[in-house]
């Protein structure tokens, strides 16, 4: 990348769509990447990868829908771009589900209708599995608080933060 | 009646879809070929394109081409092509259709390029010149201008007034007169609007939109590009929310179809956060209330304005004005309803259109008149408490709100309530407690349904309704399982796709009562068919059996007297050798017997909030509502709609509002930061309990609806503690902390 100030708006477009190689994980599987520097992982996901289950709500932060699980951290996808994270691993709502069935936090949601639409439920159950271990929520005013940068429209947040609660219970119950 | 399905907490049979990512949403259905369009708002209100050069975008290597007024071939002549199945009167907005700038943000342009960050970045090198002409967007302003409020639309009753109600104000005791205002609210739902059109070679077009009515989608486009009808094909399987932003056919549908069209090619257009704010919102009200009682309480005289705004080229009307002649037993009423035409979009039905805004002036002058009367609130409402509905002059199909009202006022201990204003502290915080009722309409659609039932028990049932996340697919699944005795697991539901048989659009509450009716009349026909095949075979014990002879359950035909007499469903098809089974049916309202009755749901909500003495800050602590809504057909998802609708009052109450900035004529804080919703923080214990009934009136399946209910009334009854927590009347919405400061400290 140059670092000299651009000229003209055509060298800021070249400088964007110059390709550049980045490898990821992505819920396990091995990516080799070319990327645009002006790709935000969000769109990479979406766009790019037809991973459309991280969803965009706002592209601008604002409101979690976007949030995935970036090397365990819950991170709004839209407001990083992928060039930045070669290397990295990359855990999406797509990927939380194995074999045995369904991640315990899913189940949950749909147990406790933690949802209506659906559109902001990959980012709130992300936003749940990177909040349980952050280790930072101890009471019901904390879960309030650290689950509102996921905005749901529907307002099934009483029926979220059931959710949440529960999990915490149960990640207390398997950490000895 | 027992069931197994119906009324039980079931849950949705889309949720493996929604909690794996796997539900797909307009914006994300792909194609051979795709490429994105990005939409170029207008960045005045009023005037003309004077110029668009879209030279140095074009060089760009890999835009495919920009659309813009100069170049978009001639498309249907007539306003009426563009009409939707939701336009107010008026003449709806043609987009691209010429140099005029009709409102701020009106798109002007599409850049289609091979990639979405490409297209975003060629439409800022699209420059315009725009010939400025002098606009108005103040409502507050220009009531001199105001016309008459009327025009026909689905749904909207012009306002009436009834007996006398200037000589009956003049003759009272008590009277108060009062004005209420509220700011303009955006529907925002998480998903933004965005079509994907795909264009098939027969010249057809498969097209997937957010909407709350793909045949409303499928019409749109048919008129107005000129294709039939049957080359069309739209498709929604999931909704990302739409709360009424779904009702009309959005810019991004006709931009992406006329792309798709000129370069036959698959284009996506998907808006962006602030272009959700360009194409109608819940329009600002200024409502003002005159109430005249006697000392006991008894209404003598109520009249309801409001002025409203609208665009310059629609009439956008809604029922404001029209609520107390349902809720109170008053003999004098006056109602007035008025629109300002304004540079500004046409406003768009919202969750509970008119009600919610309507009802938050009535309730809370209703409030006013209790502290004038020395009254305790609830007992004003139960004074004035009607069965019948004064306008229409019928009683109720079902009225079951005096239930609520003892519910939900026991459950919230409102007996124990201080009628004193700040009367009650905790520590900083003065704390309130306020109530107010809801209303809102009950209302059966025609709708058409057909099921296919299979040799191995499977069944399918469809309709072209929509589920924007109220459960629909849920309840027709539980619906049609219930009528055949099937378990859940072997019903699919199909939806939100245009080859389906009819049905209205998803709004207004209505699609429970007319989809969930059509589903189980055409089971119904299944069940005969089944019951006369079993009756044909060898040695049947069911020949010549009626439908009340027997019962579906557990995948049998079942003798009502006998349980020991049945016989599977699969028996049946096997024996008689049926393939499958299908059957279509329309299900219409029975207008003969529904004009008889006023057909409404009723809530009673009680809310509590803490208020900072020093700071300001109000918390709505708990919401307390009983809601009279027919027979629930699912606890689990009738629960969240309105456990939904209250977070919509917590957040019309105390955070939305958005900030037109005149001297642009544009909404300044459009987009999540600085419009604000309800987030996890902002929430409050919330208790519902439905109260049970059925209405077979407003349907025979015995629903009323429960998609708007839970919002109405929430707003005053948060207004209304926050009275009684301060001792001040806060007049307008949102109440936030600046309003609350400048009142509490004024004491």
């Amino acid at each position: 990348m140059r670092n000299q100030p651009h000229e003209t708006i055509e060298d800021v477009r070249s400088d964007a769509i110059e390709k550049h190689h980045i490898s990821l994980t992505i819920n396990g599987t091995s990516y080799n990447l070319e990327v645009e520097p002006w790709t935000s992982v969000l769109d990479l996901l979406r766009e790019h990868l037809n991973l459309t289950g991280t969803k965009k709500g706002c592209d601008h932060g604002q409101c979690g829908a976007c949030t995935i699980l970036l090397e365990g951290k819950r991170i709004n996808s839209c407001l990083t771009l992928a060039i930045m994270h070669d290397g990295a691993e990359i855990t999406t709502i797509e990927g939380l589900a194995n074999n045995d069935g369904l991640h315990p936090v899913q189940q949950a949601f749909i147990e406790h209708d933690a949802f209506q639409c659906g559109y902001c439920t990959p980012g709130q159950i992300c936003s749940t599995i990177g909040l349980i271990h952050e280790g930072k929520a101890k009471t019901l005013d904390d879960i309030r608080d650290l689950m509102s940068g996921n905005i749901c429209r529907c307002g099934a947040y009483n029926n979220i933060v059931k959710v949440v609660q529960e999990a915490l219970e149960n990640h207390k119950n398997q950490t000895p | 009646m027992a069931t197994n399905h119906i009324g039980k907490p079931k849950n949705r049979v889309d949720g493996l879809k929604k909690v794996t990512g796997s539900a797909k949403y307009a914006a994300e259905f792909n194609a051979p070929g795709l490429v994105h369009g990005v939409v170029i708002s207008s960045a005045i209100a009023k005037g003309r394109i004077k110029a668009i050069d879209t030279h140095d975008a074009l060089e760009i290597e890999g835009v495919l081409h920009i659309f813009t007024h100069e170049n978009t071939p001639g498309l249907a002549w007539f306003d009426l092509s563009y009409k939707d199945m939701d336009s107010p009167p008026g003449a709806p907005f043609r987009p691209l259709h010429s140099d005029e700038i009709q409102f701020n943000m009106q798109p002007i342009a599409l850049v289609v390029a091979e990639t979405l960050e490409l297209a975003r970045f060629a439409a800022l090198r699209v420059k315009v010149e725009y010939e400025v002409e002098t606009h108005n967007t103040k409502l507050a302003d220009s009531l001199d201008e105001a016309i008459e409020g009327k025009g026909f639309r689905a749904g909207f009753e012009p306002p009436k007034s009834i007996g006398k109600f200037e000589e009956a104000y003049e003759a009272a005791d008590i009277k108060l007169e009062t004005e209420y205002f509220h700011g303009a609210e955006h529907h925002n739902p998480m998903e933004m609007h965005a079509s994907t059109v795909i264009y098939e070679e027969d010249g057809g077009l498969t097209i997937y939109d957010k909407t709350q009515g793909v045949l409303n989608s499928r019409h749109y486009v048919s008129m107005i590009f000129g294709i039939k009808r049957k080359k069309i094909k739209v498709i929604s399987p999931f909704v990302g929310g739409a709360f009424g932003s779904g009702l009309r056919p959005q810019y991004q549908l006709f931009m992406a179809t006329l792309a798709a069209l000129e370069l036959k090619r698959p284009v996506k257009v998907e808006l962006t956060r602030p272009q959700m704010f360009s194409f109608g919102h819940r329009p600002i009200t200024i409502q003002k209330l005159k109430l005249a009682a006697s000392p006991d309480g008894s209404l003598q005289a109520v009249s309801h304005s409001a002025y409203s705004e609208t665009s310059r080229f629609e009439k956008y009307v809604e029922n404001v004005v029209n609520w107390p002649k349902k809720l109170y037993r008053c003999e004098n009423v006056e109602e007035i309803y008025k629109l300002v035409q304004l540079d500004m979009y046409t406003p768009l039905d919202m969750r509970a259109p008119g009600g919610a805004t309507g009802v938050y002036a009535l309730e809370s002058a209703m409030d006013e008149l209790a502290y004038k009367l020395n009254m305790n609130p609830l007992e004003l409402r139960l004074r004035n408490y009607t069965d019948e509905d004064k306008g229409k002059e019928k009683p109720f199909s079902s009225k079951t709100l005096k239930e609520c009202y003892r519910v939900a006022a026991e459950k919230f201990g409102w007996s124990q309530r201080n009628p004193e204003p700040r009367s009650t502290r905790e520590g900083h915080n003065l704390v309130g407690w306020g109530m107010a009722s809801g209303i809102w309409d009950a209302m059966q659609t025609p709708a058409r349904a057909k099921a296919r039932l299979s040799a191995d028990g499977k069944l399918e049932v469809g309709s072209a309704t929509a589920d924007i996340g109220t459960g629909t697919y849920t309840i027709m699944t539980q619906i049609a399982a219930e009528t055949l005795g099937l378990p859940m697991e072997q019903v699919t539901a199909k939806l939100g796709d245009s080859s389906l048989p009819f049905a209205f659009l998803e709004g207004g509450s209505t699609t429970a009562a007319s989809v969930g009716t059509a589903v189980k009349y055409v089971c119904d026909k299944i069940a005969r068919k089944l019951l006369k095949e079993a009756g044909k075979i060898d040695d049947s014990p069911f020949k010549g059996a009626k439908m009340e002879d027997v019962v579906f359950r557990d995948e049998n035909i079942v003798d009502k007297q006998d349980d020991s007499v049945f016989i599977p469903i699969t028996e049946v098809m096997k024996l008689r050798g049926l393939g499958t089974i299908q059957k279509k049916t329309t299900a219409l309202p029975n207008f003969l017997k529904q004009n008889k009755y006023s057909r409404n749901t009723h809530s009673a909500v009680f809310a509590e909030v803490k208020i900072d003495e020093d700071l300001g800050t109000i918390k709505v602590t708990r919401i307390v509502t009983a809601i009279d809504a027919g027979r629930i057909l699912n606890a689990k998802t009738a629960h969240s709609q309105i456990l939904g609708g209250v977070v919509w009052g917590v957040s019309m109450a105390l955070e939305e509002d958005s900030f037109m900035d005149h001297h642009y004529g544009r909404f300044i804080n459009h987009d999540l930061a600085e419009y604000h919703i309800a987030v996890n923080a902002d929430m409050p214990d919330i208790d519902i309990t439905f109260v049970e009934e059925e209405d077979h009136v407003v349907s025979p399946i015995g629903v009323k609806g429960v998609g708007e209910i839970g919002l109405v009334g929430v707003a005053a009854a948060i207004g209304n503690a926050v009275y009684h927590a301060t001792g001040k009347r806060i007049r307008s919405l949102p109440i936030t902390l600046d309003k609350a400061m400048s009142e509490v400290s004024a004491i």
